[in-house]
Protein backbone atom coordinates (compact mmCIF):
# COMPACT_ATOMS: atom_id res chain seq x y z
CA UNK A 1 0.00 0.00 0.00
CA UNK A 2 1.24 3.45 -1.00
CA UNK A 3 0.31 6.52 1.03
CA UNK A 4 1.58 10.06 0.50
CA UNK A 5 1.11 13.75 -0.05
CA UNK A 6 0.21 14.81 -3.59
CA UNK A 7 2.09 17.17 -5.89
CA UNK A 8 -0.46 18.24 -8.49
CA UNK A 9 0.52 19.09 -12.10
CA UNK A 10 -1.41 20.13 -15.22
CA UNK A 11 -1.55 18.57 -18.70
CA UNK A 12 1.26 17.82 -21.20
CA UNK A 13 4.05 17.72 -18.62
CA UNK A 14 6.95 16.94 -20.99
CA UNK A 15 10.12 15.01 -20.29
CA UNK A 16 12.21 18.14 -20.94
CA UNK A 17 10.75 19.75 -17.81
CA UNK A 18 10.81 16.47 -15.84
CA UNK A 19 14.57 16.22 -16.41
CA UNK A 20 16.10 18.88 -18.69
CA UNK A 21 18.55 17.70 -21.36
CA UNK A 22 21.42 19.59 -19.76
CA UNK A 23 21.44 16.88 -17.08
CA UNK A 24 21.26 13.91 -19.48
CA UNK A 25 25.01 13.41 -19.57
CA UNK A 26 24.43 11.52 -16.31
CA UNK A 27 22.20 8.57 -15.53
CA UNK A 28 23.06 8.54 -11.80
CA UNK A 29 19.75 8.30 -9.89
CA UNK A 30 20.83 10.66 -7.07
CA UNK A 31 22.00 13.32 -9.53
CA UNK A 32 18.82 13.06 -11.64
CA UNK A 33 16.65 13.22 -8.50
CA UNK A 34 18.27 16.51 -7.48
CA UNK A 35 17.08 18.10 -10.75
CA UNK A 36 13.67 16.40 -11.06
CA UNK A 37 10.95 18.80 -12.35
CA UNK A 38 13.46 21.66 -12.17
CA UNK A 39 12.17 23.54 -15.24
CA UNK A 40 8.50 23.44 -14.21
CA UNK A 41 8.97 23.80 -10.44
CA UNK A 42 12.51 24.68 -9.24
CA UNK A 43 11.53 23.99 -5.62
CA UNK A 44 10.15 20.47 -6.26
CA UNK A 45 13.33 18.48 -5.62
CA UNK A 46 13.87 20.19 -2.27
CA UNK A 47 10.23 19.85 -1.18
CA UNK A 48 9.48 16.28 -2.27
CA UNK A 49 9.53 13.66 0.48
CA UNK A 50 9.89 9.90 0.23
CA UNK A 51 6.50 8.33 -0.48
CA UNK A 52 4.94 11.44 -2.05
CA UNK A 53 2.60 10.98 -5.02
CA UNK A 54 2.39 12.93 -8.28
CA UNK A 55 -0.98 13.60 -9.94
CA UNK A 56 -1.38 15.19 -13.37
CA UNK A 57 -3.88 15.78 -16.14
CA UNK A 58 -3.60 14.36 -19.70
CA UNK A 59 -0.47 13.25 -21.61
CA UNK A 60 1.99 13.11 -18.71
CA UNK A 61 5.58 12.44 -19.87
CA UNK A 62 5.18 13.54 -23.48
CA UNK A 63 8.18 14.29 -25.70
CA UNK A 64 11.53 12.57 -25.54
CA UNK A 65 12.08 8.84 -24.91
CA UNK A 66 14.56 9.56 -22.11
CA UNK A 67 14.26 6.91 -19.41
CA UNK A 68 16.02 9.45 -17.20
CA UNK A 69 12.55 11.01 -16.67
CA UNK A 70 10.86 8.16 -14.76
CA UNK A 71 14.26 7.39 -13.16
CA UNK A 72 14.44 10.96 -11.79
CA UNK A 73 10.87 10.74 -10.47
CA UNK A 74 11.43 7.35 -8.84
CA UNK A 75 14.81 8.34 -7.42
CA UNK A 76 13.52 11.47 -5.70
CA UNK A 77 11.21 9.27 -3.64
CA UNK A 78 7.92 9.58 -5.53
CA UNK A 79 5.98 6.38 -4.87
CA UNK A 80 3.44 6.59 -7.73
CA UNK A 81 2.14 8.81 -10.52
CA UNK A 82 -1.60 9.11 -11.17
CA UNK A 83 -2.62 10.84 -14.42
CA UNK A 84 -5.59 11.18 -16.76
CA UNK A 85 -3.36 9.72 -19.49
CA UNK A 86 0.34 9.05 -20.11
CA UNK A 87 2.47 9.52 -23.22
CA UNK A 88 3.16 5.99 -24.45
CA UNK A 89 6.97 5.89 -24.20
CA UNK A 90 6.86 7.26 -20.65
CA UNK A 91 4.19 4.65 -19.81
CA UNK A 92 6.44 1.79 -21.02
CA UNK A 93 9.53 3.23 -19.36
CA UNK A 94 7.79 3.51 -15.99
CA UNK A 95 6.61 -0.10 -16.11
CA UNK A 96 10.05 -1.24 -17.25
CA UNK A 97 11.89 0.41 -14.34
CA UNK A 98 9.24 -0.35 -11.70
CA UNK A 99 7.70 3.10 -11.12
CA UNK A 100 4.00 2.53 -10.29
CA UNK A 101 1.73 4.53 -12.63
CA UNK A 102 -2.06 4.62 -12.71
CA UNK A 103 -4.53 6.04 -15.22
CA UNK A 104 -7.66 7.46 -13.58
CA UNK A 105 -9.25 10.70 -14.79
CA UNK A 106 -11.90 10.81 -12.05
CA UNK A 107 -9.32 10.53 -9.27
CA UNK A 108 -7.18 13.26 -10.80
CA UNK A 109 -10.20 15.59 -10.97
CA UNK A 110 -10.78 14.99 -7.26
CA UNK A 111 -7.16 15.44 -6.15
CA UNK A 112 -5.70 18.83 -5.19
CA UNK A 113 -2.15 19.77 -4.37
CA UNK A 114 -1.27 18.68 -0.84
CA UNK A 115 -4.04 16.06 -0.50
CA UNK A 116 -3.18 12.81 1.23
CA UNK A 117 -3.83 9.86 -1.07
CA UNK A 118 -3.45 6.13 -0.59
CA UNK A 119 -3.13 3.65 -3.44
CA UNK A 120 -3.40 -0.12 -3.60
CA UNK A 121 -1.36 -0.82 -6.73
CA UNK A 122 -2.43 -4.44 -6.92
CA UNK A 123 -6.15 -3.66 -7.06
CA UNK A 124 -5.81 -0.16 -8.60
CA UNK A 125 -7.88 1.43 -5.83
CA UNK A 126 -7.09 5.11 -5.20
CA UNK A 127 -8.43 6.76 -2.03
CA UNK A 128 -8.25 10.52 -1.55
CA UNK A 129 -8.15 10.64 2.25
CA UNK A 130 -8.54 14.44 2.22
CA UNK A 131 -11.87 14.36 0.38
CA UNK A 132 -12.87 10.88 1.45
CA UNK A 133 -13.56 9.79 -2.12
CA UNK A 134 -12.35 6.54 -3.63
CA UNK A 135 -11.67 5.58 -7.25
CA UNK A 136 -10.74 2.60 -9.42
CA UNK A 137 -7.84 2.99 -11.89
CA UNK A 138 -7.81 1.24 -15.29
CA UNK A 139 -6.40 -2.25 -14.72
CA UNK A 140 -3.15 -3.33 -16.38
CA UNK A 141 -3.38 -6.11 -18.96
CA UNK A 142 -2.14 -9.39 -17.46
CA UNK A 143 0.99 -9.32 -19.62
CA UNK A 144 2.03 -5.93 -18.25
CA UNK A 145 1.02 -6.84 -14.69
CA UNK A 146 3.49 -9.74 -14.87
CA UNK A 147 6.34 -7.34 -15.78
CA UNK A 148 5.39 -5.14 -12.81
CA UNK A 149 5.23 -8.16 -10.51
CA UNK A 150 8.73 -9.20 -11.56
CA UNK A 151 10.00 -5.72 -10.61
CA UNK A 152 10.68 -4.51 -14.14
CA UNK A 153 11.46 -5.69 -17.65
CA UNK A 154 15.06 -6.74 -16.97
CA UNK A 155 13.94 -8.89 -14.04
CA UNK A 156 11.03 -10.34 -16.04
CA UNK A 157 13.36 -11.19 -18.92
CA UNK A 158 15.94 -12.77 -16.60
CA UNK A 159 13.24 -14.97 -15.11
CA UNK A 160 12.06 -15.93 -18.61
CA UNK A 161 15.61 -16.67 -19.85
CA UNK A 162 16.44 -18.84 -16.83
CA UNK A 163 13.14 -20.68 -17.33
CA UNK A 164 14.14 -21.41 -20.93
CA UNK A 165 17.59 -22.64 -19.83
CA UNK A 166 16.15 -25.03 -17.24
CA UNK A 167 13.77 -26.46 -19.85
CA UNK A 168 16.67 -27.45 -22.11
CA UNK B 1 -10.72 -11.97 -43.91
CA UNK B 2 -9.65 -9.18 -41.55
CA UNK B 3 -9.02 -5.91 -43.39
CA UNK B 4 -5.87 -4.25 -42.10
CA UNK B 5 -4.09 -0.89 -42.08
CA UNK B 6 -0.38 -0.67 -42.95
CA UNK B 7 0.60 -0.64 -39.24
CA UNK B 8 -1.51 -3.75 -38.59
CA UNK B 9 -0.02 -5.60 -41.58
CA UNK B 10 3.59 -4.92 -40.56
CA UNK B 11 2.90 -5.91 -36.94
CA UNK B 12 1.04 -9.04 -38.05
CA UNK B 13 3.95 -10.25 -40.16
CA UNK B 14 6.53 -9.61 -37.43
CA UNK B 15 4.45 -11.36 -34.78
CA UNK B 16 3.82 -14.43 -36.89
CA UNK B 17 0.08 -13.79 -37.08
CA UNK B 18 -2.08 -13.80 -40.20
CA UNK B 19 -3.90 -10.80 -38.80
CA UNK B 20 -3.88 -8.53 -35.76
CA UNK B 21 -6.48 -6.13 -34.39
CA UNK B 22 -6.11 -2.88 -32.43
CA UNK B 23 -5.63 -3.43 -28.72
CA UNK B 24 -4.06 -6.86 -29.18
CA UNK B 25 -0.84 -7.42 -27.21
CA UNK B 26 1.79 -9.13 -29.33
CA UNK B 27 5.49 -9.97 -29.29
CA UNK B 28 7.38 -9.16 -32.47
CA UNK B 29 10.71 -9.95 -34.10
CA UNK B 30 12.62 -6.75 -34.84
CA UNK B 31 14.55 -5.86 -37.98
CA UNK B 32 16.66 -3.16 -36.37
CA UNK B 33 17.37 -1.81 -32.87
CA UNK B 34 18.81 1.68 -32.41
CA UNK B 35 20.35 3.68 -29.57
CA UNK B 36 22.34 6.91 -29.27
CA UNK B 37 24.93 8.44 -26.93
CA UNK B 38 22.25 9.66 -24.47
CA UNK B 39 20.14 6.52 -24.29
CA UNK B 40 22.63 3.70 -25.02
CA UNK B 41 24.57 3.97 -21.72
CA UNK B 42 21.43 3.03 -19.73
CA UNK B 43 20.57 0.29 -22.25
CA UNK B 44 24.09 -1.12 -21.96
CA UNK B 45 23.97 -1.16 -18.14
CA UNK B 46 20.59 -2.93 -18.25
CA UNK B 47 21.80 -5.38 -20.94
CA UNK B 48 24.86 -6.31 -18.87
CA UNK B 49 22.58 -7.21 -15.91
CA UNK B 50 21.19 -10.06 -18.05
CA UNK B 51 24.66 -11.62 -18.15
CA UNK B 52 24.11 -13.43 -21.44
CA UNK B 53 27.39 -12.48 -23.10
CA UNK B 54 26.12 -11.85 -26.62
CA UNK B 55 23.68 -9.70 -28.55
CA UNK B 56 20.89 -11.25 -30.63
CA UNK B 57 22.39 -10.17 -33.97
CA UNK B 58 25.48 -7.99 -34.48
CA UNK B 59 24.15 -6.73 -37.82
CA UNK B 60 20.77 -5.60 -36.50
CA UNK B 61 21.92 -3.16 -33.84
CA UNK B 62 22.82 0.42 -34.76
CA UNK B 63 24.64 2.77 -32.39
CA UNK B 64 24.87 6.43 -33.33
CA UNK B 65 26.85 9.08 -31.47
CA UNK B 66 24.90 12.24 -32.30
CA UNK B 67 23.41 14.12 -29.34
CA UNK B 68 26.49 15.45 -27.48
CA UNK B 69 29.20 14.84 -30.06
CA UNK B 70 31.86 15.85 -30.78
CA UNK B 71 31.97 15.38 -27.01
CA UNK B 72 30.89 18.58 -25.29
CA UNK B 73 32.32 17.74 -21.86
CA UNK B 74 33.89 14.94 -19.85
CA UNK B 75 30.57 13.29 -18.92
CA UNK B 76 29.43 13.17 -22.55
CA UNK B 77 32.85 11.85 -23.54
CA UNK B 78 32.41 9.01 -21.04
CA UNK B 79 28.95 8.21 -22.45
CA UNK B 80 30.32 8.06 -26.00
CA UNK B 81 33.15 5.86 -24.77
CA UNK B 82 30.75 3.47 -23.00
CA UNK B 83 28.90 3.06 -26.30
CA UNK B 84 32.14 2.64 -28.31
CA UNK B 85 33.48 0.02 -25.87
CA UNK B 86 30.19 -1.90 -26.03
CA UNK B 87 30.29 -1.88 -29.84
CA UNK B 88 33.83 -3.29 -29.80
CA UNK B 89 33.10 -5.87 -27.09
CA UNK B 90 30.07 -7.32 -28.88
CA UNK B 91 31.18 -6.71 -32.46
CA UNK B 92 28.33 -4.36 -33.35
CA UNK B 93 28.56 -3.85 -37.13
CA UNK B 94 26.87 -0.47 -37.39
CA UNK B 95 28.62 1.78 -34.89
CA UNK B 96 28.63 5.37 -36.13
CA UNK B 97 31.14 7.59 -34.39
CA UNK B 98 32.48 11.10 -35.02
CA UNK B 99 33.70 11.37 -38.61
CA UNK B 100 31.26 8.86 -40.11
CA UNK B 101 28.27 9.68 -37.99
CA UNK B 102 25.33 12.00 -38.33
CA UNK B 103 21.96 12.58 -36.73
CA UNK B 104 20.48 9.09 -36.42
CA UNK B 105 17.15 9.69 -38.16
CA UNK B 106 18.81 11.27 -41.17
CA UNK B 107 21.63 8.73 -41.17
CA UNK B 108 19.75 5.41 -41.06
CA UNK B 109 17.55 6.00 -44.14
CA UNK B 110 20.46 7.59 -46.02
CA UNK B 111 22.73 4.59 -45.33
CA UNK B 112 20.02 2.14 -46.43
CA UNK B 113 19.75 0.54 -43.00
CA UNK B 114 15.95 0.78 -42.98
CA UNK B 115 13.60 -0.32 -45.73
CA UNK B 116 9.90 -0.68 -46.49
CA UNK B 117 8.06 -3.18 -44.32
CA UNK B 118 10.69 -3.16 -41.56
CA UNK B 119 9.87 -3.10 -37.87
CA UNK B 120 12.36 -0.85 -36.08
CA UNK B 121 12.62 0.34 -32.50
CA UNK B 122 14.99 3.04 -31.29
CA UNK B 123 15.80 4.61 -27.95
CA UNK B 124 14.86 7.99 -29.29
CA UNK B 125 11.35 9.35 -29.66
CA UNK B 126 11.91 10.53 -33.24
CA UNK B 127 12.53 6.96 -34.45
CA UNK B 128 9.06 7.29 -36.03
CA UNK B 129 10.83 9.07 -38.96
CA UNK B 130 11.28 5.86 -40.98
CA UNK B 131 7.56 5.55 -41.61
CA UNK B 132 8.35 7.75 -44.61
CA UNK B 133 9.92 4.60 -46.13
CA UNK B 134 6.77 2.55 -45.41
CA UNK B 135 8.33 1.00 -42.28
CA UNK B 136 6.80 0.70 -38.80
CA UNK B 137 9.29 2.40 -36.52
CA UNK B 138 8.81 3.72 -33.04
CA UNK B 139 10.65 5.17 -30.08
CA UNK B 140 11.07 3.29 -26.83
CA UNK B 141 13.12 3.75 -23.68
CA UNK B 142 16.54 2.39 -22.84
CA UNK B 143 15.34 -0.72 -21.00
CA UNK B 144 13.11 -1.89 -23.87
CA UNK B 145 16.14 -1.41 -26.12
CA UNK B 146 18.38 -3.36 -23.71
CA UNK B 147 16.02 -6.34 -23.85
CA UNK B 148 15.86 -6.04 -27.64
CA UNK B 149 19.69 -6.08 -27.78
CA UNK B 150 19.46 -9.46 -26.07
CA UNK B 151 16.39 -11.03 -27.63
CA UNK B 152 15.67 -9.15 -30.89
CA UNK B 153 12.10 -8.94 -29.73
CA UNK B 154 9.72 -6.42 -28.15
CA UNK B 155 6.09 -6.36 -27.05
CA UNK B 156 3.56 -4.10 -28.73
CA UNK B 157 -0.04 -3.15 -28.23
CA UNK B 158 -1.43 -2.96 -31.76
CA UNK B 159 -2.44 0.69 -32.24
CA UNK B 160 -5.55 1.99 -33.94
CA UNK B 161 -4.71 4.00 -37.06
CA UNK B 162 -5.66 7.50 -38.11
CA UNK B 163 -5.86 7.99 -41.87
CA UNK B 164 -4.51 11.34 -43.03
CA UNK B 165 -5.49 12.15 -46.61
CA UNK B 166 -3.24 14.82 -48.11
CA UNK B 167 -4.67 16.39 -51.26
CA UNK B 168 -3.86 19.39 -53.44
CA UNK B 169 -0.65 21.03 -54.55
CA UNK B 170 1.21 22.85 -51.74
CA UNK B 171 2.35 26.45 -52.48
CA UNK B 172 6.11 26.94 -52.98
CA UNK B 173 6.68 28.22 -49.42
CA UNK B 174 4.68 25.34 -47.92
CA UNK B 175 6.90 22.37 -47.00
CA UNK B 176 6.52 19.06 -45.21
CA UNK B 177 7.21 20.98 -41.99
CA UNK B 178 4.15 23.16 -42.57
CA UNK B 179 2.01 20.09 -43.31
CA UNK B 180 2.95 18.27 -40.11
CA UNK B 181 2.79 21.41 -37.93
CA UNK B 182 -0.67 22.13 -39.37
CA UNK B 183 -1.78 18.59 -38.49
CA UNK B 184 -0.40 18.86 -34.93
CA UNK B 185 -2.14 22.22 -34.60
CA UNK B 186 -5.41 20.56 -35.63
CA UNK B 187 -5.31 17.52 -33.35
CA UNK B 188 -3.09 18.67 -30.45
CA UNK B 189 -0.06 17.15 -28.75
CA UNK B 190 -1.99 14.03 -27.74
CA UNK B 191 -4.28 13.89 -30.79
CA UNK B 192 -2.70 10.63 -31.97
CA UNK B 193 -1.69 9.22 -28.57
CA UNK B 194 -1.29 5.40 -28.72
CA UNK B 195 -2.26 5.52 -32.43
CA UNK B 196 -0.51 5.18 -35.78
CA UNK B 197 -0.80 7.87 -38.45
CA UNK B 198 -1.18 6.61 -42.03
CA UNK B 199 -0.54 9.19 -44.77
CA UNK B 200 -1.97 8.91 -48.27
CA UNK B 201 -3.56 11.09 -50.97
CA UNK B 202 -2.82 12.73 -54.29
CA UNK B 203 -0.57 15.38 -52.70
CA UNK B 204 2.08 12.66 -52.28
CA UNK B 205 3.19 13.30 -55.87
CA UNK B 206 4.37 16.72 -54.67
CA UNK B 207 5.89 15.56 -51.39
CA UNK B 208 9.47 14.29 -51.69
CA UNK B 209 10.92 11.46 -49.59
CA UNK B 210 12.86 13.91 -47.43
CA UNK B 211 9.70 15.99 -46.85
CA UNK B 212 7.92 12.78 -45.85
CA UNK B 213 10.69 12.10 -43.34
CA UNK B 214 10.09 15.57 -41.84
CA UNK B 215 6.37 14.78 -41.58
CA UNK B 216 6.85 11.34 -39.99
CA UNK B 217 9.62 12.67 -37.71
CA UNK B 218 7.16 14.94 -35.93
CA UNK B 219 4.42 12.30 -35.61
CA UNK B 220 5.56 11.86 -32.00
CA UNK B 221 4.71 15.52 -31.34
CA UNK B 222 1.03 14.59 -31.53
CA UNK B 223 1.69 11.42 -29.54
CA UNK B 224 1.73 8.99 -32.47
CA UNK B 225 3.31 5.57 -31.98
CA UNK B 226 4.17 5.40 -35.67
CA UNK B 227 3.64 7.59 -38.73
CA UNK B 228 3.62 5.68 -42.01
CA UNK B 229 3.31 6.72 -45.67
CA UNK B 230 1.72 4.51 -48.29
CA UNK B 231 4.45 3.51 -50.75
CA UNK B 232 4.66 4.94 -54.27
CA UNK B 233 7.18 5.32 -57.08
CA UNK B 234 9.17 7.84 -54.99
CA UNK B 235 9.53 5.28 -52.20
CA UNK B 236 10.73 2.62 -54.62
CA UNK B 237 13.14 5.00 -56.31
CA UNK B 238 14.60 6.11 -52.96
CA UNK B 239 15.15 2.57 -51.71
CA UNK B 240 16.34 1.05 -54.97
CA UNK B 241 20.10 0.50 -54.79
CA UNK B 242 20.25 2.02 -51.30
CA UNK B 243 18.44 -0.35 -48.94
CA UNK B 244 20.63 -3.19 -47.71
CA UNK B 245 17.70 -5.51 -47.04
CA UNK B 246 14.86 -6.47 -49.34
CA UNK B 247 11.89 -4.11 -49.27
CA UNK B 248 8.35 -5.37 -48.64
CA UNK B 249 5.82 -2.72 -49.54
CA UNK B 250 2.57 -2.53 -47.60
CA UNK B 251 -0.65 -0.87 -48.76
CA UNK B 252 -3.72 -0.74 -46.53
CA UNK B 253 -6.62 -3.07 -47.39
CA UNK B 254 -9.75 -1.56 -48.86
CA UNK B 255 -12.18 -1.52 -45.97
CA UNK B 256 -9.49 -1.33 -43.26
CA UNK B 257 -10.85 0.36 -40.14
CA UNK B 258 -9.55 3.70 -38.91
CA UNK B 259 -10.16 5.48 -35.61
CA UNK B 260 -10.47 8.71 -37.56
CA UNK B 261 -9.93 10.13 -41.05
CA UNK B 262 -8.44 13.59 -41.41
CA UNK B 263 -8.40 15.39 -44.75
CA UNK B 264 -5.90 18.14 -45.39
CA UNK B 265 -6.04 20.20 -48.58
CA UNK B 266 -2.37 21.16 -48.94
CA UNK B 267 -3.21 23.86 -51.51
CA UNK B 268 -4.97 25.78 -48.72
CA UNK B 269 -2.07 25.60 -46.25
CA UNK B 270 0.19 28.56 -45.57
CA UNK B 271 3.65 28.71 -43.95
CA UNK B 272 3.20 28.23 -40.21
CA UNK B 273 5.07 28.39 -36.92
CA UNK B 274 4.70 26.51 -33.67
CA UNK B 275 4.91 29.34 -31.17
CA UNK B 276 6.18 28.89 -27.58
CA UNK B 277 5.83 26.58 -25.70
CA UNK B 278 4.13 23.73 -27.56
CA UNK B 279 4.41 22.14 -31.02
CA UNK B 280 0.60 22.37 -31.15
CA UNK B 281 0.50 26.18 -30.81
CA UNK B 282 0.42 26.51 -34.58
CA UNK B 283 -0.22 29.89 -36.16
CA UNK B 284 0.58 31.51 -39.50
CA UNK B 285 3.99 33.13 -40.00
CA UNK B 286 2.31 36.41 -40.95
CA UNK B 287 0.61 36.58 -37.52
CA UNK B 288 4.03 36.74 -35.89
CA UNK B 289 5.99 38.71 -38.48
CA UNK B 290 8.04 41.21 -36.54
CA UNK B 291 8.99 39.02 -33.56
CA UNK B 292 12.61 40.00 -32.84
CA UNK B 293 15.16 37.16 -32.86
CA UNK B 294 18.54 36.37 -31.32
CA UNK B 295 19.26 33.01 -32.94
CA UNK B 296 18.29 30.91 -35.96
CA UNK B 297 18.96 27.16 -36.11
CA UNK B 298 18.75 25.26 -39.39
CA UNK B 299 19.30 21.51 -39.01
CA UNK B 300 18.22 18.53 -36.82
CA UNK B 301 16.65 15.13 -37.51
CA UNK B 302 13.57 17.05 -38.65
CA UNK B 303 15.13 19.41 -41.18
CA UNK B 304 18.86 18.76 -41.61
CA UNK B 305 18.79 16.84 -44.91
CA UNK B 306 20.18 18.05 -48.23
CA UNK B 307 16.83 19.36 -49.51
CA UNK B 308 16.55 21.42 -46.32
CA UNK B 309 20.05 22.79 -46.86
CA UNK B 310 19.16 23.67 -50.47
CA UNK B 311 15.94 25.37 -49.38
CA UNK B 312 17.80 27.49 -46.81
CA UNK B 313 20.65 28.27 -49.22
CA UNK B 314 18.25 29.40 -51.93
CA UNK B 315 16.92 32.06 -49.55
CA UNK B 316 20.35 33.02 -48.14
CA UNK B 317 22.20 33.19 -51.50
CA UNK B 318 23.59 36.69 -52.06
CA UNK B 319 22.13 37.92 -48.77
CA UNK B 320 23.49 38.55 -45.28
CA UNK B 321 22.23 37.44 -41.89
CA UNK B 322 20.94 40.56 -40.08
CA UNK B 323 23.31 42.21 -37.57
CA UNK B 324 22.91 40.80 -34.08
CA UNK B 325 21.50 37.46 -35.27
CA UNK B 326 23.39 34.20 -34.82
CA UNK B 327 22.44 31.79 -37.61
CA UNK B 328 23.68 28.23 -37.06
CA UNK B 329 23.48 25.75 -39.95
CA UNK B 330 24.04 22.09 -39.07
CA UNK B 331 23.86 19.49 -41.86
CA UNK B 332 22.52 16.24 -40.40
CA UNK B 333 25.11 13.79 -41.75
CA UNK B 334 28.63 13.67 -43.20
CA UNK B 335 27.06 12.97 -46.60
CA UNK B 336 24.95 16.13 -46.31
CA UNK B 337 28.07 18.10 -45.30
CA UNK B 338 29.85 16.71 -48.34
CA UNK B 339 27.00 17.64 -50.67
CA UNK B 340 26.84 21.16 -49.15
CA UNK B 341 30.50 21.56 -50.10
CA UNK B 342 30.12 20.08 -53.60
CA UNK B 343 27.04 22.13 -54.42
CA UNK B 344 28.48 25.41 -53.11
CA UNK B 345 25.88 25.64 -50.33
CA UNK B 346 28.55 25.81 -47.61
CA UNK B 347 30.01 28.92 -49.24
CA UNK B 348 26.55 30.51 -49.46
CA UNK B 349 26.03 29.92 -45.73
CA UNK B 350 29.47 31.21 -44.77
CA UNK B 351 29.24 34.25 -47.06
CA UNK B 352 25.85 35.04 -45.53
CA UNK B 353 27.42 35.08 -42.06
CA UNK B 354 26.17 31.73 -40.78
CA UNK B 355 28.06 29.33 -38.53
CA UNK B 356 28.39 26.05 -40.49
CA UNK B 357 28.98 22.99 -38.32
CA UNK B 358 29.74 19.29 -38.22
CA UNK B 359 26.64 17.07 -37.64
CA UNK B 360 25.17 17.06 -34.12
CA UNK B 361 21.76 17.22 -32.43
CA UNK B 362 23.39 19.95 -30.29
CA UNK B 363 21.10 22.97 -29.97
CA UNK B 364 17.79 21.17 -30.64
CA UNK B 365 17.70 19.89 -27.06
CA UNK B 366 19.74 22.66 -25.51
CA UNK B 367 22.76 20.38 -25.41
CA UNK B 368 25.53 22.45 -26.94
CA UNK B 369 26.40 24.43 -30.11
CA UNK B 370 23.73 27.09 -29.61
CA UNK B 371 22.20 27.16 -26.12
CA UNK B 372 19.97 30.19 -25.41
CA UNK B 373 20.54 32.75 -22.63
CA UNK B 374 17.68 34.02 -20.39
CA UNK B 375 15.06 35.87 -22.40
CA UNK B 376 16.55 35.03 -25.81
CA UNK B 377 14.33 34.15 -28.77
CA UNK B 378 15.09 31.66 -31.56
CA UNK B 379 13.45 30.41 -34.71
CA UNK B 380 14.45 26.83 -35.38
CA UNK B 381 13.79 24.04 -37.86
CA UNK B 382 13.85 21.52 -34.99
CA UNK B 383 10.90 19.66 -33.48
CA UNK B 384 10.21 20.86 -29.94
CA UNK B 385 9.69 24.24 -28.31
CA UNK B 386 8.95 23.15 -24.75
CA UNK B 387 9.95 25.38 -21.82
CA UNK B 388 13.76 25.35 -21.57
CA UNK B 389 14.18 23.05 -24.57
CA UNK B 390 17.00 25.09 -26.17
CA UNK B 391 18.38 26.69 -23.03
CA UNK B 392 17.21 28.89 -20.19
CA UNK B 393 13.59 28.41 -19.09
CA UNK B 394 12.84 32.05 -19.99
CA UNK B 395 14.08 31.60 -23.59
CA UNK B 396 11.62 31.03 -26.43
CA UNK B 397 11.68 28.84 -29.54
CA UNK B 398 9.50 29.21 -32.66
CA UNK B 399 9.47 26.12 -34.90
CA UNK B 400 9.43 26.62 -38.67
CA UNK B 401 10.61 25.29 -42.03
CA UNK B 402 14.13 25.95 -43.38
CA UNK B 403 12.89 28.63 -45.85
CA UNK B 404 11.08 30.57 -43.13
CA UNK B 405 14.03 30.22 -40.73
CA UNK B 406 16.48 31.42 -43.41
CA UNK B 407 14.29 34.40 -44.40
CA UNK B 408 13.91 35.32 -40.72
CA UNK B 409 17.71 35.21 -40.28
CA UNK B 410 18.09 37.83 -43.01
CA UNK B 411 15.20 39.96 -41.77
CA UNK B 412 16.37 39.81 -38.15
CA UNK B 413 12.79 39.05 -37.18
CA UNK B 414 10.21 36.42 -38.05
CA UNK B 415 9.11 36.83 -41.64
CA UNK B 416 8.52 35.31 -45.07
CA UNK B 417 10.91 34.90 -48.03
CA UNK B 418 8.59 37.15 -50.03
CA UNK B 419 9.48 40.04 -47.71
CA UNK B 420 13.12 39.96 -48.83
CA UNK B 421 14.07 42.63 -51.33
Amino acid sequence: MIRGRVHRFGRDVDTDVIIPARFLTSSEPVFLAAHCMEDIDPTFASRVEAGDIMAADENFGCGSSREHAPLAIKSCGVSAVVAKSFARIFYRNSINIGLPILECAEAVDDISDGDIVSIDTASGTIVNETTGNSFQAIAFPEFIASIIESGGLVEATMAKLSGQRSER
Amino acid sequence: MVKMTIAEKILARHSGNDAVIPGQLIECDLDLVLANDVTAPISIAQFEKLGIGEVFDRSKIVLVADHYVPNKDIKSAINAKVMRDFALKYGIEYNYDVGTSGIEHALLPEQGLVTAGDLVIGADSHTCTYGALNAFSTGMGSTDIAIAFATGRAWFKVPESIKVVLSGQPAPDVSGKDIILSLIGMIGVDGALYKALEFCGDALDAISMEQRMTICNMGIECGAKAAIFVPDSKTREYLDGRAINEARFYEPDDGAEYAQTIEIDCSKLEPVLAVPHSPSNVESVSQHAGVRLDQVVIGSCTNGRIEDMRAAAEVLAGRRVAPGIRCIVIPATQDVVSKCLEEGLAKIFIDAGCAFSTPTCGPCLGGHMGVLAPGEVAISTTNRNFVGRMGDTSSKVYLASPRIAAASAVLGRIGLPSELG
